[in-house]
């Protein structure tokens, strides 16, 4: 076998896909301001990507905040810096874990019910029905998903935020032997706007690309049900992938502006 | 180079198909004359359903023209493309209706989301079509995936003439169907057909054929080979359409084994 014909052939399938990708992407970002919007189908989708997960969100951000106070002050108290726990929870959460483990979580139970939805549309042909019923499908059918990630995300980080700081404050209160009223003292003074503004330009950032990459592997699914199943599969680890490599790039624009 | 316009309803003028390696339609000519109803026949596999979504715009062929009332709408795009679509319906081949939404806005979609028709009305047409494939109003309000097979059928016709549209292309109408149900859809068609309608019907079933055809067309191999009204089709004269009509393993046409 020759390898850099493997190369060669993996490396042209991956640039065609970032190509379609990239088509699809400037397709449905262009519909944004052409009407006809349906916003009785944003609401829906508003209902079914942000309301819908937010005890699974809500949930892993109370034990994540809870176990990163726990890890954070077996670190710091090697140090004597066990008052730092509270700041340190806090900017963990609001620029990092929130909006990360927030998009990971949207990710799989989102990003994988798009793509099923889609492909399933796709190979029953209802997606070639609603063209022959003078309905673009990408109108129709990705706008609203992709306005309603973008709605959804920011609002769910806000409330992930929340939740994980009190994960923290459960823990170290209960556990580590904080007194209530310091620690939320001084969590208030170290909370910071650009803190919380990163996490949600993220936030949006993650939202975009959870229902483009849902839509787009359902849109494009072929085959049955396995063909189904493997757009599935591809939504959930392509945007899972997207979104840690998006968070790192971000973080690094951040840091660049100080922000 | 201009081309005089064609007096034909619906004129595919040279098509041509592929995917990947594998020749679809392979440089197709087809006129239908306005009101009248052709069948195209043809093995699995040889091009019908490619042949009616290249007309749709559903794929976009690489070669050939395809005329809609004299006019060229082989690369049509946008609002244009919208309104030659409004001049069509279609039956897919399993119906093809949308899960998410009850029997009757399936029926009224391309009146409600395709032509800005009030919901209330397009209720009432919903129904009245519903009548007219002999479904009472009580279907109306249930989910597709509470219909049988041919109830779906029947719904999808309804939605395929809830707009009056001057073209119907039905697809496979009576494949997966009983002969008693089978012989309801033709018997819809034929009335259909009798309104003025143009229609065209990609089937393997020759007794539909023979039912609501007034002309029939011979696909194989990417192109029309035969060509005739239906009574003649029993004394083509054409050794494929002889061997296809009477089922005989033996013959010009060879069974592919892979597509």
């Amino acid at each position: 076998m020759n390898i850099f014909a493997a190369v060669g052939r993996a490396t042209l399938g991956l640039l065609l896909e970032i190509g379609r990708l990239s088509v699809f992407m400037v397709d449905a970002v262009s519909s944004f301001v052409r009407p006809p919007i349906y916003w009785s189908l944003v609401l829906k989708q508003i209902m079914r990507i942000g309301y819908f997960s937010l005890p699974v969100v809500g949930l892993t951000a109370f034990f994540t905040g809870g176990v990163l106070a726990l890890q954070i002050y077996i670190g710091a108290s090697r140090y004597g810096a066990e008052q730092f726990v509270p700041t340190v929870v806090l900017v963990g959460i609001l620029r990092e874990l929130g909006p990360v483990i927030a998009g990971l979580m949207v990710a799989g139970r989102v990003a994988a019910a798009i793509a099923a939805e889609l492909g399933t549309m796709r190979v029953t042909e209802q997606i070639d029905a609603l063209t022959t019923l003078a309905t673009r499908p990408i109108k129709y059918l990705v706008v609203p998903r992709l306005m309603a990630a973008i709605i959804s995300m920011p609002i769910l980080v806000a409330i992930a935020d929340s939740i994980g700081v009190f994960g923290g404050y459960i823990a170290s209160t209960e556990t580590l032997g904080f007194t209530g009223a310091i620690y939320l003292n001084t969590t208030m003074n170290a909370l910071a706007n650009k803190d919380i503004f990163s996490g949600l330009i993220k936030a949006v950032v993650f939202g975009f690309i959870i229902a483009l990459l849902g839509c787009y592997n359902g849109f494009n699914s072929k085959g049955g049900a396995q063909g189904v199943g493997s757009a599935t599969t591809n939504a959930v680890v392509s945007s899972s992938i997207l979104i840690l490599a998006a968070n790192y790039i971000l973080t690094n624009i951040f840091n660049y502006f100080n922000f | 180079m201009a081309r005089a316009a064609s007096t034909a309803k619906v004129e595919l003028k040279g098509v041509k198909k592929r995917f990947g390696p594998k020749i679809v339609l392979d440089g197709l000519d087809l006129a239908i004359p306005p009101g009248q109803s052709l069948v195209v026949i043809g093995g699995s596999g040889t091009g019908k359903s490619v042949m009616i979504k290249c007309v749709l715009g559903i794929l976009r062929p690489e070669g050939g023209e395809i005329y809609v009332d004299g006019k060229d709408v082989t690369r049509v795009r946008g609002r244009a493309r919208d309104a030659m679509l409004r001049k069509f319906g279609m039956l897919f081949q399993g119906a093809a209706l949308f899960d998410s939404l009850p029997v009757w806005e399936n029926v009224a979609f391309g009146l409600i989301q395709g032509r800005g028709v009030a919901r209330r009305r397009a209720r009432d047409i919903a129904m009245e079509k519903l009548a007219k494939v002999g479904l009472g109003p009580e279907v109306g309000l249930l989910s597709p995936s509470e219909l049988s097979g041919g109830m779906q059928k029947r719904v999808g016709l309804a939605r395929a003439i809830a707009a009056d549209p001057e073209i119907i292309f039905f697809d496979e109408p009576t494949t997966g169907l009983d002969p008693i149900m089978a012989d309801v859809i033709n018997d819809l068609i034929v009335k259909t057909k009798a309104v003025g309608t143009t229609t065209l019907s990609i089937t393997h079933d020759l007794v539909s054929a023979r039912k609501i055809a007034d002309r029939i067309a011979m696909l194989y191999k990417g192109r029309i080979i035969w060509q005739g009204p239906t009574s003649e089709i029993d004394n083509s004269g054409n050794p494929y359409v002889d061997q296809f009509i009477n089922g005989r393993a033996e013959g010009p046409i060879q069974m592919e084994v892979r597509g």
